[in-house]
């Protein structure tokens, strides 16, 4: 495996081959969608016109909190090319309440949250009222002539300060901010040992480290802004929408509306990224949906970039409070985790879910024995949070991996020596963790040496010693992240246990079309990920067809039927092998049909390279030739139905870990703050690989988001609860130029839950590099006295940190 | 967003847009020139301005483009920053305005934004408001029936966003004297390369066997206009190139601003990064 550094000017070209001569899995090949994707020359929701059809805008709330005392839409309704302007009580008897799937707890709170207002306007930017127009323009002129009269209420915004006696209520109905307290206890679960009785005694002989970490408000910022076309005439009604679940939205949109589920029809386009924000039944679409049904018109809504970010849902918002204990030679005994978890003013789709995720990961690669993790789920006035990219595994990874640098520094050594004290050794594996998940496979040892080597860790330890001997003002740090994460959401069964409202696995089928072609059916609609040429190449090499010759269908309730969704890493593992058992079921089928056209036994006939052939003789055909004559069907098998089509369902028996080491370089330019990457070097494991341009790239975005979220990102709210971050020019995101060159490589640990051997890699990037980056800045200032920095670790934050801290030197000499 | 709905023009001669904002101002109705867009047009979209006239200057041939004019370079007030970044002239004589326009936003933004849009727009926050004062350019200024007049950049920048520009009055050219083989530093301090500038300091030096023999410094976002240090500039005069003599130099480079707070950045780190950068900018033009 050789690394890859790519540098200004590099152009990808597609290999011609990855493994084997002539065989698809492992190919580097382009991905097929991107022509039209990168030209926009495809079917983007908003690029969707239909006869007749109206445009909508939302009226939205400026307050955070407060009450709705009148509405006057007179002045809105006499606007020119106004059709119509409804409120939330116009729309009440029809609108339901939006879903939240994961009831955590049998006692958990939940407000209904109705997709336009009614009442009460619990965070600044919800819907109120919608306008439907003939004109977009229109539309948004009428809106703001909409005369909403409103008195205000206290807001609560601040986690902490929402749990106190005598705070604000986010829902004053509810009478508490808590949403639900969810507790994990390694003990309880017999997965381990009592954390209490490991603290107790690690105070007395060992070596016990308490923090707390702030996960900043995350705001998923995908590229192509949300938006809904409904379509209401015939029999069936369709919606089109720029979501990552269509086959959830159709189940919810039946129980939210009573429509029954086989009259609606959704389709997800082509849908511009999602990092798990278009992982929602949203009041927008809901909206969209009541309005057309009620003006009998195709409707369309599309919102703008300031209200994507201030009513798409949020991500991370978590306060930690964690306890390590270990012994006085560095080795874990015991991680107690105290979760605040900001659920914002509603539970949106998985919203009450997203820190229990987390509870899993928090032991992380290591092996310590006792564990317990508590969360307190809360309600405050702002926008409510959900899935975003890792959801709950980026949380709860950077806590254990900022405390096992904590632990090294506490003990002076070295964070990667500390690492492997207490990591699970390959040999070790399969291994049943204290939070009682199997990890299936994984060589922390061997990503961890070839990181090192690539890095130059040595040398640049040398250097960093340098700069600080000569007190050089731009000092060097480097940080560590040893990851894994759970992937391949997820086996139902699991999904269950944890009161999850679905299950979580994935359907494909394969049609032999009569010309050789192939059309693959997944459940598993794209946002952006390139399923269309990875499944393309499973496929090819399945059923050792041309690659060209398969087309892969996707994202259209009415085309593919049953489907779970893409999110959580979950596609390769789960609906990738739905796509395996589906091709391996027309290869059978395809067999008794060749036997019985080569007069041949069945156990005779051989299948190589997209031939079925008697054994031992040159006789055989083609499956392309075999799907042409099934189509014929002149001749087919007694009581054998004339196809060779095959659906597949694939539940999953266990999740897939992959893993990898992150070393990220930084320099930290003392006199500014200012903090510049100068190395990132990561070594992911994510199993086999069917196409690795698309991990790289997979890694690339990732890295570039959980960056973001060490530096730069950072939703604020004023003191009454008003996003203040609404635009681009406030919300930092990192460019191209901002950020380094990666240096990315791999190892493959096979999965062993799955027949492709494939763990995801979606999310991995996200996850790891959010810790190794604040790492790398803290080492590089630690020995100034700098013990933490708030993230995003901004230049005033550094260079404050800086200024009042106490010289560790200074310290030990008082 | 949706703009909400406005008139526009599009002359071609300066004449014939200073003609449309006359007519506009006579029957008070609220109009904006539009240059480049890179602020207007965001403004416009977020519904933060509702003109009601939108004269477009992109088809007016005569603002585009750089001149020589004897002891001083004229650029044109529609030409691009990307024109004025590359330009030879601009290069060659004010090398101080070719580093600073690079460090403009990015490549898009680059080819649309202009050097007089910049200017006539007097965001704080922009980054070419400091070269233009500490170089002392002279802005031409066109208004109704033919009458022209020039301001020197200091008096020209009155507030926030606000400049000496009348509603009929339109910016067509920035005369810049030439500070041919003067040494020339921009230091910009922001957190990602689109986003404005936090504070920055343009520094040209002329200096003359490691002696600094003239400075001009300008502070960008250090209060409501852009700044000039005119005492450090004062003090760095006869200084050796030196880090030591440059620190001891600039420390006063606060006096006078009143730095605005942010989520950035409050008060007092503005103060403290002008001090830093204010050292770096000036060693670097200086060679040293």
């Amino acid at each position: 495996m050789t690394a890859v550094e790519d540098r200004p000017g590099d152009v990808i070209q597609d290999s011609p081959s990855g493994g084997a001569a002539g065989r698809e899995l492992g190919r580097a090949r382009r991905r097929k969608e991107d022509g039209r994707l990168i030209t926009g020359r495809t079917k983007w929701t908003d690029n969707i016109v239909l006869p007749g059809m109206l445009h909508l805008a939302m009226v939205r709330s400026p307050y955070a909190h407060a009450r709705i005392t009148s509405i006057d839409t007179s002045a809105a309704q006499g606007a020119p090319n106004v059709v119509a302007v409804l409120t939330g009580r116009d729309l009440d008897d029809e609108q339901g309440g939006l879903p939240n799937a994961w009831p955590v707890t049998p006692d958990q709170k939940a407000p209904r949250h109705p997709a336009l207002a009614v009442d009460e306007v619990t965070f600044a930017g919800e819907a109120v009222a919608v306008v439907a127009a003939r004109t977009a323009a229109a539309a948004r002129d009428a809106a703001e002539l909409v005369d909403v009269e409103y008195e205000e209420l206290p807001v609560v915004l601040d986690l902490e300060e929402a749990v106190t006696d005598g705070a604000p209520l986010a829902h004053p109905s509810l009478g508490t901010n808590v949403s639900a307290h969810w507790v994990f206890d390694s003990a309880e679960a017999g997965t381990g040992d009592d954390v209490e009785q490991a603290i107790a005694r690690a105070r007395e002989d060992g070596i016990v480290i308490e923090r707390r970490f702030r996960q900043q408000r995350l705001i998923p910022a995908f590229m192509e802004p949300r938006s809904t076309v409904v379509d209401p005439t015939g029999e069936q009604l369709t919606m089109w929408s720029a979501t990552q679940i269509p086959h959830i939205l159709r189940v919810m949109l039946a129980m939210v509306t009573g429509i029954p589920e086989s009259k609606i029809r959704v389709i997800a386009p082509d849908v511009g990224g999602g990092f798990g924000g278009k992982l929602q039944v949203t009041p927008e679409e809901v909206t969209t949906l009541l309005v057309a049904r009620r003006l009998r018109k195709p409707c369309k809504l599309t919102e703008t970039r300031t209200e994507s970010m201030m009513v798409a849902h949020h991500g991370r918002d978590q306060v930690q409070r964690l306890t390590l204990a270990a012994t006085k030679d560095g080795r874990v005994t015991g991680l107690k985790v105290d979760l605040l978890a900001d659920m914002g003013a509603y539970l949106g789709l998985v919203t009450s879910g997203v820190p229990i995720l987390g509870a899993f990961m928090f032991n992380a690669i290591y092996k310590f024995p006792a564990y317990r993790f508590e969360c307190t789920n809360v309600f405050t006035n702002k926008a409510w949070t959900d899935a975003y990219r890792g959801a709950g595994r980026p949380e709860a990874t950077f806590a254990i991996e900022r405390m096992m640098d904590e632990l090294a520094a506490e003990l002076g050594e070295d964070p990667l020596a500390v690492r492997e004290r207490n990591w699970i050794r390959h040999e070790e594996f399969p291994f049943t963790t204290v939070a009682g998940l199997e990890y299936d496979s994984g060589n922390y040892e061997a990503a961890t040496s070839r990181a090192v080597e690539l890095f130059d860790y040595e040398g640049l330890r040398r250097e960093q010693a340098e700069r600080r001997e000569r007190h050089d003002p731009v000092q060097l740090g480097i940080g560590v992240s040893t990851f894994t994460e759970m992937c391949g959401l997820a086996p139902s069964r699991v999904l269950g246990s944890l009161s999850y409202g679905a299950g979580g696995w994935e359907a494909a089928s394969i049609r032999m079309l009569p010309t050789g072609k192939v059309e693959v059916v997944t459940g598993s609609s794209a946002h952006g990920q390139g399923h269309e040429t990875a499944w393309s190449q499973i496929v090819a090499e399945r059923l050792g067809v041309p690659f060209e010759d398969v087309e892969v269908l996707h994202g259209d309730t009415q085309v593919a039927h049953k489907g779970m969704d893409t999110y959580g890493s979950r596609s390769l593992a789960v609906g990738g092998i739905a796509v395996v058992q589906a091709a391996d079921k027309v290869v059978e089928k395809a067999r008794t049909v060749a036997a019985h056209l080569l007069e041949a036994d069945p156990a005779d006939i051989e299948f190589t390279d997209g031939r079925l052939s008697v054994a031992g003789t040159d006789k055989g055909m083609t499956l392309q030739e075999i799907a042409l004559a099934v189509f014929a069907a002149h001749n087919m098998p007694d009581g054998v139905e004339p196809s060779i089509d095959a659906d597949a369902v694939y539940d999953p028996d266990n999740f897939s870990f992959p893993h990898g080491t992150h070393l990220c370089a930084t320099e930290v330019d003392t006199e500014t703050g200012a903090v510049r990457i100068r190395r990132y070097v990561c070594v992911d494991d994510v199993g086999e690989v069917v196409n690795p341009l698309i991990v790289e790239g997979q890694v690339h975005g990732g890295l570039a988001q959980g960056i973001a979220q060490a530096l730069y990102e950072e939703a604020i709210h004023d003191d009454q609860g008003t996003l203040t971050t609404a635009t681009f020019v406030d919300y930092l995101l990192p460019s191209a130029v901002d950020l380094p060159h990666f240096v990315t490589d791999r190892t493959t640990t096979p999965s062993s839950t799955n027949p492709l051997g494939v763990k995801g890699v979606g999310e991995a990037g996200t996850i790891a590099s959010t810790p190794a980056v604040v790492n790398a800045v803290l080492d590089a200032v630690r020995h100034l006295g700098v013990e933490d920095i708030q993230m995003p670790m901004t230049p005033q934050r550094v260079w404050r940190a800086i200024q009042e801290a106490v010289p560790v030197a200074q310290e030990e000499s008082r | 967003m949706i703009p909400t709905a406005f008139e526009y023009a599009s002359p071609t001669t300066v004449e014939e847009a200073v003609a449309a904002l006359a007519e506009a101002v006579s029957h008070h109705r609220d109009v904006k020139v539009l240059a480049g867009g890179q602020s207007l047009l965001p403004v416009l979209r977020l519904r933060l301005a509702a003109p009601e006239l939108v004269v477009d200057l992109s088809r007016v041939e005569g603002l585009r483009g750089v001149r020589d004019d004897g002891d001083a370079i004229v650029i044109g007030a529609m030409t691009t920053h990307d024109e004025v970044m590359r330009d030879p002239l601009v290069n060659e004589h004010d090398l101080l305005l070719a580093l600073t326009t690079r460090t403009v936003a990015d490549p898009q933004v680059r080819h649309r934004g202009t050097f007089g849009g910049s200017l006539a727009h007097a965001d704080p926050a922009g980054d070419l408001l400091a070269p233009a004062l500490a170089l002392d350019a002279q802005l031409v200024i066109a208004g109704p029936s033919g009458r022209t007049r020039t301001v020197a950049a200091h008096d020209f920048f009155t507030d926030l966003f606000t400049t000496t520009l009348d509603e009929d009055e339109l910016l067509v050219e920035v005369r810049v004297p030439k500070y041919t083989g003067w040494g020339a530093s921009y230091q910009k301090f922001n957190r990602v390369a689109q986003a404005w500038s936090i504070v920055g300091v343009a520094a040209a030096v002329k200096s003359d066997g490691g002696t600094i023999g003239e400075a001009r410094i300008g502070l960008t976002n250090m209060a409501s206009t852009p700044v000039r240090a005119r005492a450090v500039e004062q003090a760095l005069v006869g200084q050796p190139a030196t880090d030591e003599a440059i620190r001891a130099a600039v420390a006063d480079v606060t006096a006078g601003t009143q730095p605005p707070a942010d989520a950035n950045a409050d008060a007092d780190y503005r103060r403290h990064l002008a001090g830093v950068l204010t050292r770096r900018a000036v060693l670097a033009a200086a060679g040293a």
